[in-house]
Order: C-alpha cells, then structure tokens, then sequence
C-alpha cells in the first residue's frame, strides 16, 4: 500500500506541481492518474521512488515514510518504466534487462537467465537478447522497458506514459499484454497517461487530476462514469458526447443503444454474457 | 611533382637514417613531445570535462577559457616563457606550451560528449537505483567516448603541427629540417621534413580510429554516431579516415 498524505510539491523556480495531495493506492491493482499535461502526474510518480521529493506532507510505503529509505535502495526495488523506454543505448537488450540485477550484485549468469525469462514474460523473442535498442521497433523498446522494470520482482511498478509514443495498433497491444501480465504478477501498478481510455481500461481505480494534481474525482471507471463528480469530470471523460454518451432507441420491438452521434453503439440485453466481468 | 621526388630522395637518403639529427631521433622527439603533451593535457582536460558534463555547472567558465586558450599564439608564448623561466627548462616550457594548445579541444570533448547523451537516458538510469558514480562510469563515460575521442584527435593534430616549434629552442623534431633548410634555402629537406610531419600526424589519427573501434561501445556506433557526428566540436586540418 502507498499512501499519500497531504503531499505538496513546489519546485525551486516556485511552480507548484503538487497542492496538498491526498490518496491511498491498494497493492496489487492498478491505479491510474490521469490528465492534461502539465497536471502533476508525473511528479506525483516520481516522488514514490524519490525522484522527487515532497516539500511536504509524508508518503508512506507500507507504512514506512519514504524519506527515511536511501533513494539508491529504493529506487533498485521499485520498477520504473518510461514514455521513451529510457533504455542504455550501448547495452544490448539483456544486459539491458538485467541492469539492476547486476547492481544488485547477482552474478551475469544467474542475471541472464532471469533476464531471458523475462523476454518472455513480456513477449519478446529470445532471439532479440543481442540486439541494441537503436536495433528495436519502438513497442519492442517498451516491452524491455518493462522486462527491465520487472527484473527484480518489485513488489511497485511505476510506469509514466509507457505506450504514449508508439501507433495506436501497438498500443492496444501493449495495453492488452499489461492486463495479462497484471492477472499474472499482481504488482501494484501506478501508471500515469492523458490518456481516459486507457485509464478505463487498465485502471482499478482511477485517479482524475486537474492542475496542482488536486483530484478531480476518484473511483473504478464504472463509478466515475456512472457518476461523475463535476462538469469538469463529466466533459474530460466525455460522458455526456461522443460513444460514451449512449440512449436507448426501439427498431422492431428491441432496444437498442446508439451514441451520442447516431451511431449503432449495440444491443440491450438483460444479463451480458460471458468474459465481460473478469 | 619534381621537388616532391626531391623531398622523397632526401627523406630516402641512407645519411638521414643514421647518426645524430637523423630521421628517426627527429621523429623520435617530435613524437614523444607530443604524447607527452596530449597525455598531460587529457589528465588535466578529462576529468574538469567529465566534472562540467555530469553536473552541468562550470560550462561557462570552461568555454570562456576554452576561447581564451585558442586565442594565445603558441609562439609568442613559448619565447614569454623562455624569457620568464630561463632556457635551462626548455623542455618542460615546450611541453606546457603545447599542453595549453591541447586542452580546449580535449575539454571540450570531453563535456560535450556528456551534453549530447539524451537526459532522458541517464533520468532512466537514477531512476533503476544507479548511483551517480555509476551514471558517470557505466553510462555518462561510454556514451560520451565518440566526442572525447574527436577532442583527443583534434588535439594531437595541432599538438602535431605546432611541435614544430622545439627546434627554436634547440630541441630538435621534425621542425629542424624545415627551419634548417629555409636558413640554407634547401626546399627537398624543408618539404620532405613536412611530410614527414603530415604522416605523422595521419599515422597518430589513424591509432586513434583504431583505438576508437575497441573502445566506443557497439550500440552507440550502431545507433548514435550520425547525430553524434555532426554534433563534434573538431576542427579537422586533415582529411579524416573515415571510421
Ligand atoms: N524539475 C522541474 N522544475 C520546475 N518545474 C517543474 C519540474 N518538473 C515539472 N515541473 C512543472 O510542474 C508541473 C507538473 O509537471 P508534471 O508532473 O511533469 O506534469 P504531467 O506529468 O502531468 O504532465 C508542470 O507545470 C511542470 O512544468
Ligand atoms: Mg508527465
């Protein structure tokens, strides 16, 4: 469990990123903050793993204050993965992968082998172990940014915007291998993206920021659209247009449903079938 | 091309080869003149470049003085030199001139091969739980050793050509043959002395391509040198080899 407790952020040329932010993320699921740019995502993630530190309030990992843990140490047990994979150009794809393993002081061998797992774990050929990441597609970089982030079996993966620069066909791709990996693993995942979509569908909870990161609403995707708290949630997360935005129509004695533009959205059934509740 | 023929048969010429002022002590000294040289000046010049590339701070100084430097005339200093401390370290006073000639290129090789690193990379790296001993040696250091290693060549070839100035305080090198033969208007032996001082200084450039291949790791020749390339602070008097 990461708790947040009234977390402010001001950077030294007196931007404040972060206004007496408040939350507690369960482990095991995955939390997603999610706004426009420039909201304090980012910072906001980066302050579990003390690359930013609070100006105040405290931040608690399992409730140990993370201003008392060296950041060195906290940092090699906490995974982190980035927009741009962030990946050792002159390390091959393994050595890649095993980098904080080897900081760890594991042996190469033992690193290696983990490492190869690991490619499968996230759905990468073997084959690519000895390649260079100039040498990989960009979702390909992402998928070692995640090998990497799981190599030493955080009990917390960060991840900021990690398949915010690819094409959307990949990333539907990635963000289907995350769920996988998350029914898998069951890391306790804080992801950052802009993006609501996303947000709805790898989110347990959903974490809804507006400038300062002060929280717009909070809740399962279910409960924000079900409910949304504010004008401001209702249009970010466009309950109210587009194919969010569904009635209820009569053609030939069914219902069935059309969004906010006409279009058939589907029918209305009483119990849905299978595989939609997992 | 006749007086090239004339420089190739007095540089071929047996009594060049022996005894003492031959060839190879004249190419002897030049050449430990400037190792010694670019060897003091990459001690000096490498980690103040390494210290403004990994902090950021101190760039503007070591620009300024960068300019500075380039802007002495190696001449002139040698004879203030001379004049301040005495003939009697003659040889130390050609060294420190040509040490200061070297360190603004290797300076700048060295911070610049560290500016160009992309932030995001070494950010990714602190934030696996690098610490920052091991930013600068397993990261900031390899992928800055394309830049460095153009500072360091560019360096060698000026120390290169301007260790021709030894023979004006009677410490011989390759200049001998160019400053002796305008006095006694011998062009072959001025012209083939030249060339030998070009050779040298292809010869010196070519080890460090070569050292260049062991050393600059293969992902980043593979995937950075072009954008590295283009980003090199050289200024390159000869043609180079191409890598
Ligand atoms: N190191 C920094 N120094 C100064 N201001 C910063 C720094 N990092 C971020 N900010 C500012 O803090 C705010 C939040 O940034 P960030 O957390 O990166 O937002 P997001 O990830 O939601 O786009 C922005 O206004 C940004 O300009
Ligand atoms: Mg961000």
């Amino acid at each position: 469990m990461i708790e947040f407790r009234s977390i402010s952020k001001r950077f030294d040329d007196g931007t404040l990123a972060v206004d007496d932010f408040s939350l507690v993320i369960p482990s095991r699921r995955t939390t997603v903050f999610v706004g426009s740019s420039g909201c304090g995502k980012t910072t906001l993630l980066r302050m579990i793993n003390r690359m930013v530190d609070a100006s105040s309030g405290a931040l608690e990992i399992d409730g140990e204050n993370v201003s008392a843990i060296e950041p060195v140490q906290l940092r090699r047990r906490i995974g982190y993965v980035m927009q741009n994979s962030g990946l050792l150009p002159h390390r091959t794809v393994i050595d890649n992968i095993a980098t904080v393993p080897r900081l760890n002081g594991v042996p190469k061998r033992a690193a290696h082998e983990r490492a190869l797992e690991l490619m499968d774990t996230v759905g990468l050929d073997r084959a690519m172990a000895k390649r260079y990441p100039s040498q990989l597609s960009g979702g390909q970089q992402q998928r070692v940014g995640v090998a990497r982030g799981l190599a030493v079996d955080p009990n917390i993966l960060l991840m900021d915007e990690p398949f915010g620069a690819v094409d959307p066909i990949v990333r539907a791709e990635l963000q289907q291998e995350l769920l996988r990996l998350q029914r898998e693993l069951g890391k306790t995942v804080v992801f950052v993206t802009h993006d609501i979509d996303e947000a709805f569908l790898l989110g347990d909870q959903v974490v809804i920021l507006e400038k300062g990161a002060r929280i717009a609403q909070r809740g399962t995707p279910e409960e924000i659209l079900a409910n949304p708290a504010s004008d401001f949630v209702a249009s970010f997360v466009g309950a109210d247009r587009g194919r969010r935005a569904l009635s209820i129509r009569e053609v030939d004695g069914a219902r069935v449903l059309v969004d906010a533009d006409g279009n058939l959205a589907g029918r209305l059934v009483d119990r849905p079938a299978e595989a939609s509740a997992s | 091309m006749n007086l090239f023929l004339d420089a190739f048969a007095w540089i071929a010429a047996p009594e060049q080869w022996s005894g003492s002022g031959s060839l190879p002590q004249r190419l002897g000294e030049h050449l430990l003149y400037t190792v010694i040289a670019v060897g003091v000046a990459a001690l000096i010049a490498v980690p103040i470049g390494w210290l403004i590339g990994h902090t950021g701070r101190g760039r503007e100084f070591a620009v300024g003085l960068s300019g500075a430097a380039r802007a002495l005339p190696s001449f002139g200093l040698l004879f203030l030199f001379v004049m301040l401390v005495g003939v009697t370290l003659r040889g130390p006073i050609v060294i420190a001139v040509l040490v200061l000639l070297a360190i603004p290129p290797i300076l700048a090789g060295a911070y610049a091969g560290f500016e160009v690193i992309d932030r995001r990379t070494i950010d990714a790296a602190r934030a696996m739980g690098m610490t920052e001993g091991q930013i600068l040696w397993r990261v900031e250091v390899p992928l800055g050793l394309p830049l460095l290693f153009g500072g360091l060549r560019s360096a060698t070839l000026q120390v290169v050509a301007t260790a021709v100035l030894a023979v004006f305080v009677g410490l011989g090198g390759l200049g001998y043959g160019i400053v002796q033969g305008i006095a006694v208007r011998q062009f072959d032996q001025m012209l083939g002395s030249a060339l030998l001082i070009i050779a040298l200084a292809l010869l010196l450039d070519a080890v460090f391509a070569l050292l260049e291949r062991f050393a600059v790791p293969r992902g980043v020749r593979a995937g950075r040198t072009p954008i590295v390339r283009s980003a090199s602070p050289r200024r390159r008097a000869v043609a180079e080899p191409s890598a």
